[in-house]
Formats: C-alpha cells, structure tokens, sequence
C-alpha cells in the first residue's frame, strides 16, 4: 500500500486566491414550482365557479348579508359568546384554584365537577336547564335546609337566553378549569419557591407570578376554546333563541334559498373568527414578554418589511 | 466561642430533616455569628442544600429548630411544643433572610428592575419609588445598573445571578443564604458571581454559601463547615478545615476537589 499525499487526496484544490472567483448555486427545485401552479389552477377553478355558478345566489346573500334580522342575530351570537367566555372562564379560574388547592374534599369537588360537565353533551345540558322550571318552579334564597327569605319563579329568573348562557358558562367553566390548571402546572417551581423565599405575599404570587408565566400556556388553548364556543353558539338553535344560525334558518325556511343562507352565516362566522385569532396573536404577543431574546415581528411589521424589502432590491 | 445561642445571629441546633425513609440532616448543630462568612463544602447528597433550606423554612423540620437573630423560623413555642406558624408569618419572618438559589430562579416576565422592586413592594409596603431608586443603587453595585429595563432572558447567567443577588439585598435582609449560587454557570463566569459575593463579606454582611468553590472557602469564610451524611464531620476556620483536616471523611473529599 503507498501512502496518499494530500495533493492526490485533493486532486481538484486550487491555489487559494481563485476563490473569489467561484459563484454558489443554490440547488434548483423545479418540481415544486410544478405543484404549486397545479395546486393555483385548482384554486382558480374554485373561484370561478364561486363567481359564475348561479346556485350560490350572490343577489340573495348581498340581500341578507347585511340586514337587520341577521345583524340582531350576529349580536346575540357575539352577545352569548362574550357572557360564556367570561362566566366559563372566571367559574373555571375557581375551578382550577380547587383542583390545585391542598384540601382533598375540594380537590374531589373540582374534579368531580369537570367529570360531570365533560361527560354530559352540551346539546343535553341546554335542553335541561331549559326545562329547569320543571323540576324546581321556583328558586330561593335562605339557610340550606332552613327557612327561605326569598324566592323567584325559575322562568322568570332565568329566561331562554338565560338558561342558554348558564349552559354554555357551566359547560364551558369544565373546560376552562383544565386549561388554566395546565398552564399553572408548567410555570417552573423554582418560580414559586424563589417567591416563597422573598416573602412575597400568597394572592401575590399567584397574581404578579405565577399566572402570567401560566397564561403563555393557556392562552392557544384559552383562545382555541372561544372560537369554538363562538361556532358552538349555534347549538342554542334548539332553544329557538335568535342567534346566528336560528335566524338563517328561519329566513331559508320561509324564502327557501338555502345555500345562499348558509353563505351569509358561515361569511360572519369566519369574519368574526378572523378577528378573535387577531386578538390572540397580539395577547400572545404581550405575555410573552421577556420570554425571547427578540419578539417575532407582527403581521403589520412583516409586511412592511417585506416591501421595504421589494424596494431595495428594485433600486 | 461557639455554641452561645445568645451571640449568634443564626443558630442551628439538633436539626432532623427526612425525605420518605431517607434521612438527610441527622441532628444539625450550628453557629453564625453576625458579620462573619460561613461556608458549607461536601460531597453532593450530604444534605448541605437541605441545611440551607431549612434554614429559611423552605423545608419542615422534623426536629430541632433554627432560630435567626433570637426568633424561631418558621414555628412557635407554645410549652414544650414547636408549632408551625401559619404561612402569612412565615413569609414575613423570610423578608429578613435573602437566598440565592442555583438556577437564579429570576422572574422573566419581569424586567431586571421590577424584579428587585417586587418584593420590597409586596411584601413590605415600601413606596414604589422609594424601592426603585434602592433597586438602581443596588444594580449599581453589581455593576448591572445599564441592564435594569432588560429582562433576565437577554443577561448572562453571571449577570442573572448578579441580579438575583440584588433582588435579594434589595429586602436588605438579616443573613444572605447562597445555595450553590456558581454551580450553573460557564467556568468564565464564575468570578464576577464570587466577586460580588467577596464584596458583600468585605461590607460585614452574614452570609451562608453552599459551594464547590474551595478557593473561594478558602479565600472568604470565617468558618468552614464540612458535612456528610447528615451530619457536621467538623468544622472551623479555613486553614484548620481545609489544610489540617482532622476526619479521614473530610481529608478524602478535599483530595478529590483539590
């Protein structure tokens, strides 16, 4: 065996001061510009057809889109989503303080609730707290097993609007209750421990502390289940409360345009969808603070990097 | 010169600690008398990080008691009974005792200055501006002071745990703990952290350090204590300790770090 010398080793090595003149070509991918038309031809073949089919009805949905009957109901979907979110929520922050808490009996309490509430389907729960008033007429308030100060009729106190909401809060508080205990259970202990050791008071810790570290965590999820219980509103059609979907219906049963219809409703849907994942990205964008060495730029600032961008190479 | 509870401003005495089955402190005594250096070295599992914690209530006793500057942490003496003090006292009683812990454990949603103002104002009820202005002054003295509006995130791990010892003077506590408080750092780091920490022993402050730094021990403390298993195997000052060791177990760890 001879032994190899670095020049043949390296039959190609050229004396370094060639190297400016070698030019780096990235590697080509031909293929993927292919599949990207394809996938565009697709994508315009749906649009056309949106435009010229006439089954979609465009006169009709620009009839509706923005009439009063559907903004009413537009509001009282946004109004049902809004009392759950917010009641589902603050019920589930107690929920999960329970299920954290060092008393077993809460403890049980809170996870019993969550297992009630997530095994029962939301559709059964708003059919029975609309019949309510069959099983107790009337609700008080007193001793708990002692005397009444006050009573109130169960309907009257509680109303088809009120039954709905109290539904989707309660269904929604189980949920929640998980979401924010997971959050709180993947802030760092050392979090908490160094806040034991400066003396910092309990609701202090829990407040300044732990809960904006926990909110990184619950916030995809928190916002994942108002999107869902955005949409999810329209199950209170059972109820014949006059939110979104109800009031679709009722228009398609009278006028029979169907599809139409369905477009008004699903346009507002995912409009308004549209403006909730907006919110989310810039509450993310808050709690993460001091979380990463730089923060990602916003949509807006993306953009007009990007054009700025366009320019300079233009120039 | 030791062992008078009186002129200590922490004592230690007969602290039993057990995790399940394992008994990790077996009958602690100790003594730290005010403005001196204390330093505890030993093998990893001796229970030195415990002794640490115990001394600030983050761990229970299960027997004995610590008392810091005359009064019992974390209990009550009611007869012959040591009750646990509900938790709104033990917290108050650790506004008085600052500890650094190894990760730093600093707040990253918070910047480097309302890291440090968060305690005085939570816990003590100083005025906001009154704990800001003690807050720069102390970041001064690390040499942080260009760093208050940043968040820990973007500091090195020497300068975090220079923050964290601000944030621990900042409730211009009785005793300082230091658990281990150069272990999770680069070796090139190493010095600015013990470098402050020098400073504060040269100010006359009463300090506890947990470490591996025998250098440091060596350079610093007024009294080296040497565990294992639990228990105190000697201790002194560092020339006794660490240069003329009495115990086969302390000579057999100091030729392993040496």
């Amino acid at each position: 065996m001879t032994a190899v010398t670095p020049e043949q080793a390296l039959p190609l090595r050229q004396p370094a001061d060639s190297v400016e003149g070698l030019t780096i070509v990235p590697h080509r991918r031909p293929w993927r510009l292919v599949a990207g038309l394809a996938a565009l031809v697709l994508a315009a073949q749906f649009l056309h057809g949106l435009a010229v089919n006439p089954g979609w009805d465009w006169p009709t949905f620009r009839a509706f889109v923005f009439s009063d009957s559907i903004l009413r109901a537009v509001g009282v979907t946004l109004q049902l989503t809004a009392y759950g979110t917010v009641l589902g929520f603050a019920l589930g922050a107690v929920i999960a303080a329970l299920r954290l808490s060092g008393s077993p009996i809460l403890r049980t309490i809170a996870w019993t609730y969550v297992w009630a509430f997530r095994s029962i389907p939301l559709i059964v729960q708003l059919v029975f707290w609309f019949n309510l008033a069959y099983l107790y007429k009337r609700i008080g308030i007193g001793i708990p097993f002692g005397p009444t100060f006050a009573s109130f009729g169960t309907m009257d106190l509680l109303g088809a609007l009120g039954a709905a909401v109290l539904g989707l809060a309660l269904h929604q508080a189980a949920y929640a209750a998980e979401i924010i205990r997971g959050g709180v259970l993947a802030v760092d202990a050392g979090q908490l421990e160094a806040a034991a050791a400066l003396g910092i008071p309990k609701f202090r810790q829990a407040w300044r502390i732990v809960l904006p570290q926990a909110m990184r965590g619950i916030l995809p999820n928190a916002a994942n289940e108002v999107i869902s219980l955005f949409k999810g509103t329209s199950i209170v059609y059972v109820m014949a409360i006059g939110e979104l979907f109800y009031q679709v219906q009722v228009i398609y049963g009278r006028t029979g345009r169907v599809v139409p219809l369905l477009m008004v409703a699903t346009v507002w849907y995912v409009l308004l969808t549209t403006a909730l994942s907006l919110v989310q990205y810039y509450v993310e964008r808050y709690f993460a603070r001091g979380s990463e060495r730089h923060a990602p730029p916003t949509p807006w600032q993306r953009l007009r990097a990007t054009v700025t961008e366009i320019k300079e190479k233009r120039a | 010169m030791s062992g008078d509870g009186a002129t200590a401003m922490v004592e230690v005495r007969g602290v039993h600690k057990r995790f399940g089955r394992l008994e990790v402190l077996r009958g602690i005594d100790l003594d730290v008398r005010p403005g001196t250096v204390t330093v505890v070295l030993g093998p990893s599992g001796s229970g030195k990080s415990t002794l640490l914690r115990a001394v600030n209530h983050l761990e229970k006793l299960d027997q004995g008691y610590v008392r810091v500057d005359g009064e019992l942490i974390g209990y009550r003496r009611v007869g012959d009974k040591l009750r646990e003090l509900p938790e709104r006292e033990v917290l108050k009683q650790r506004t008085r005792l600052g500890f650094v812990f190894q990760n730093f454990n600093l707040f990253p949603h918070l910047t480097v200055l309302e890291n440090l103002v968060e305690a005085p104002v939570g816990a003590l009820g100083v005025p906001k501006e009154q704990a800001r202005a003690r807050a720069l002054e102390l970041l001064e003295r690390v040499g942080l002071a260009d760093k208050a509006a940043e968040y820990p995130r973007r500091l090195s791990g020497g300068q975090q745990q220079r923050v964290a010892i601000a944030r621990a003077l900042a409730l211009e506590p009785k005793v300082l703990l230091f658990d281990e408080p150069t272990s999770a750092l680069d070796p090139e780091l190493v010095g600015e952290v013990l470098d402050v920490i020098k400073d504060l022993a040269r100010t006359g402050t009463t300090m506890i350090v947990v470490t591996h730094e025998i250098g440091f021990a060596r350079e610093v403390a007024d009294t080296v204590v040497f565990m294992d298993g639990g228990v105190v195997v000697e201790q002194g000052p560092p020339a006794q300790v660490l240069d003329d060791p009495q115990h086969e177990r302390t000579r057999a760890f100091l030729a392993k770090v040496l």
